[in-house]
């Protein structure tokens, strides 16, 4: 730290060496919205084979490729890594503090995190092509994967080191290094989800990375984990999948909780509502994430009592999801709204999780589920937890912060049209699927009886609608750090945060003394 | 807008009228929701699937109506005016932690009984062994001796190949028929025992409600039956991804009333013992 008081190295040397928590917020998010668009490119090619009955583009073998990569690519390239981008940059400015506790680990975990991805990219070009057996990765079925199966192994593997890097990271610096006066209880959310976020991940990344591993000796050293005929048995690795699995899900969702409060409370102009009940929430969340894993599985010929507790455990996450939804519901109660980009994707976000939520529920009742299960219902649910849920979540956040980060206002037109485009045809991409799954459609199927044509078709229609509208949000990015009006320190009417007290762009160094919070 | 843009507009709209006119008619337009299907325990699935439906959609009316009602009436355009002094209110979240909780208890109670009677496969009058194989399902109807193997239809596999050139709405059936389907008695219990070959499979037939992984090693079991006047025939699919031809390893099954069922199985009885003499001799 021996530069003080000097900007950052110039060109390629800057990226390649900076330990700056800024510059790696940034790689991380440039690196996931490339991969949003990589991971969308796959699902379109799923959707434009699926635009009618027989095979015209694919054969159903790279069809499987495409379902896994797609999944794998969003959930751990995209989603996972806008985060940590943005916990990056909004953490230690949320704080006070001068940046990541630890830095350089900060940098390692993102360099390995694009090596993993590099990897797992390549398989699509090798003999056998990528793994296809969906990303959670069943046996027997994933061992009959070819070469492309120990670099997708191993590739989770880095990927796992990376985001458990990421996540002491947080921990250690939200631990240590707030600034006098910032107690738990005054933290913002934002950084209070990504708290409870990085204690998740803690949890069950190494879980995973224990799956995966005895997968790889199953496939190379004829261990038995999940073959019956050698004494195991295929359903432990389901277990021990979703016990990293569902949490997962939260990984993904609890940041985004955490824009959505922050994105709510300042364009109602008003504090968010119940916050300490919002902190316990996450908590709660959190905690039943650990207890629900196996109504993933309800088909799987569990027990009776196994199946009752997966149900029942899996009912009372409407609980704090409930409370959160309201909270948000009553932050802008007598508040004074306004509908800026960054408010438009977080009242999206709240109607449209909700119905995933809702889609959720449903799912959590076994003996509806039977019918569900593996159909497009499900994937429906999952959806509209992901993209209007989490994705727009991210939205928002990069809508709110992006002044901040650039310095410059950004195209509010161009904004929300990407809004609006976005709004209508996720909905017109996802809401057919619900129809599609109820009257029988499997998932992961490559083609369909005759009688699913017509909600496929519009299901296509929305997701080139969808993939389409996402270049202006890339064209918009582009525009704002390129240039734009001055941004102010406060950038928005009603702050709340240590973030708008700096100057925007934020300065390369920021609270090197530390701030006192009242 | 210009002249060009209408147009351009108006083009558009027609051309996407002209795509969907040359729809069939009897489209699928009208699939909205799950089938209430033929046997006691899908009709149980389905109001459940109903019940929850409505609940959620009670639900939804009141907080999406509070929403849009915020959005409203507390817009900053319309001179709203903050009150920032409303930071909690401890009997308001105390209601919307209890209210949320009871109407999961109400939930709960439905969907304990059904999932008891699911899961009880005692007092069955037949039993029928099912195996997944990479990508056809056997069938054996234990203690007769009858057993086979049922595959995809070949006018449908033949259509589905990769530009095959046939229009999958030439073929009956598509993609939903086999070469030879499973027969079941109507108004009988019936126990199937799952099992798989290879990978993971999954045997469903929504018109029965259920589906059960089929799990190599393992032996799961579920009970069905088709109603006494409903007998026909009820198709399904793989529902678990099990490699390249996941898609196109369809279930047929064929429900004939009690009588003509033993009739067939009989021929079928007599059938396998005939092949098995010629095998010997």
């Amino acid at each position: 730290m021996g530069e003080h008081g000097h900007g950052p190295p110039k060109g390629i040397v800057r990226w390649l060496t900076t330990t700056n928590h800024k510059d790696i917020g940034t790689m991380y998010l440039v690196f996931s919205l490339v991969m949003f668009l990589v991971g969308g490119l796959m699902a379109l090619v799923i959707r434009s084979e699926l635009f009618q009955p027989g095979l015209q583009l694919v054969d159903p073998a790279f069809f499987n490729q495409m379902t896994t990569m797609h999944a794998l690519v969003m959930v751990f390239g995209a989603v996972m890594p806008a985060t940590v981008g943005l916990a990056n940059w909004m953490i230690p400015m949320q704080i006070g503090a001068a940046d990541m506790a630890l830095p350089r680990m900060n940098l390692f975990s993102f360099w390995l995190l694009a090596f993993a991805f590099l990897l797992l990219l390549s398989t699509l070009f090798i003999p056998g092509g990528a793994p296809a057996a969906g990303w959670t990765l069943y046996p027997p079925l994933v061992l009959q994967t070819g070469q492309a199966f120990p670099m997708a192994i191993f590739a989770i593997h880095l990927m796992g080191a990376s985001s458990i890097m990421g996540a002491i990271n947080v921990i250690v610096t939200i631990v240590n290094m707030r600034a006098p006066g910032m107690t738990l209880l005054k933290m913002p959310l934002f950084s209070w989800s990504w708290l409870i976020t990085a204690y998740l991940l803690i949890a069950v990344m190494p879980v995973f990375a224990g799956g995966v591993t005895m997968l790889l000796t199953d496939y190379y050293f004829h261990t038995s984990f999940f073959n019956a005929a050698g004494g195991g048995d295929p359903v432990l690795f389901q277990h021990v999948f979703w016990f990293f699995g569902h949490p997962e899900v939260y990984i993904m969702i609890l940041p985004a909780f955490g824009i959505v409060s922050e994105v709510i409370a300042t364009f109602s102009r008003k504090p968010i509502f119940g916050y300490e009940a919002m902190v316990y929430a996450i908590a709660s969340i959190a905690f039943l994430s650990f207890i629900v894993w196996a109504h993933h599985m309800f088909t799987v010929g569990m027990p009776l009592a196994g199946q009752l507790f997966f149900t029942l455990s899996t009912m009372l996450i409407a609980v704090p999801t409930g409370v959160k939804i309201f909270n948000w519901t009553a932050t802008m109660w007598r508040g004074s709204i306004s509908f800026e980009p960054p408010m438009l994707f977080a009242l999206a976000f709240l109607f449209l999780f909700t119905i995933g939520g809702f889609s959720g529920l449903m799912l959590a009742i076994a003996p509806a589920d039977f019918q569900y299960h593996d159909t497009y219902f499900v994937v429906a649910h999952f959806h509209y937890v992901l993209v209007p849920g989490a994705v727009f979540g991210i939205m928002a956040a990069v809508y709110y912060w992006l002044p901040k980060w650039t310095g410059h206002m950004y195209d509010m037109a161009l904004a929300k049209w990407h809004f609006w485009l976005s709004a209508i045809f996720v909905n017109v991409l996802f809401f057919p699927q619900h129809y599609l799954g109820l009257a029988g459609m499997p998932r992961r199927i490559p083609d369909y009886a005759l009688q699913f044509t017509e909600w496929n078709m519009v299901s296509t229609i929305g997701a080139f609608g969808f993939g389409l509208s996402q270049l202006l949000f890339v064209w918009l990015i582009v525009k704002c750090v390129k240039g734009g009006e001055r941004a102010t320190a406060g950038v928005w009417d009603y702050q709340h945060g240590l973030e708008w007290t700096v100057p925007s762009p934020a300065p390369y160094h920021t609270f090197e003394k530390a701030p006192e919070v009242r | 807008m210009s002249i060009a843009k209408r147009m351009l507009m108006r083009s558009a709209v027609a051309g996407v009228l002209a795509a969907l006119a040359t729809m069939p008619a009897h489209a699928g337009w009208d699939l909205l929701n799950m089938p209430k299907g033929v046997s006691e325990l899908s009709r149980e699935i389905y109001d459940m699937h109903m019940i929850m439906l409505w609940i959620c959609t009670v639900i939804a009316v009141f907080t999406f109506g509070a929403m849009i009602w915020a959005m409203v009436r507390f817009r900053k355009s319309k001179g709203a005016v903050a009150d920032g002094k409303m930071l909690h209110n401890a009997r308001l979240e105390a209601a919307w932690t209890i209210v949320p909780v009871l109407i999961l208890i109400g939930m709960a109670i439905p969907s304990v009984e059904k999932l008891i009677k699911i899961e009880d496969t005692s007092g069955s009058e037949l039993t029928i062994k099912v195996t997944g194989y990479q990508w056809q399902w056997h069938y054996e109807y234990l203690g007769t001796g009858v057993s086979f193997f049922s595959r995809l239809a070949r006018d449908s596999d033949a259509a589905r190949q990769k530009r095959s050139g046939i229009d999958p709405r030439s073929v009956e059936h598509y993609l939903l028929n086999v070469d030879k389907p499973l027969v079941v008695p109507t108004g009988t219990k019936i126990r199937m025992l799952l099992t798989a070959n290879d990978v993971i499979h999954a045997w469903w037939v929504p018109d029965f409600g259920m589906k059960r992984d089929a799990i190599p090693g393992f032996i799961n079991e579920m009970w069905i039956s088709v109603d006494e006047d409903k007998p026909g025939t009820y198709r399904g699919q793989c529902a678990e991804l099990c490699g390249a031809d996941h898609g196109f390893m369809p279930i047929v099954v064929d429900a004939k009333p009690p009588a003509e069922f033993r009739a067939w199985l009989e021929q079928q009885m007599a059938a396998a013992a005939g092949s098995r003499l010629a095998a010997t001799e």
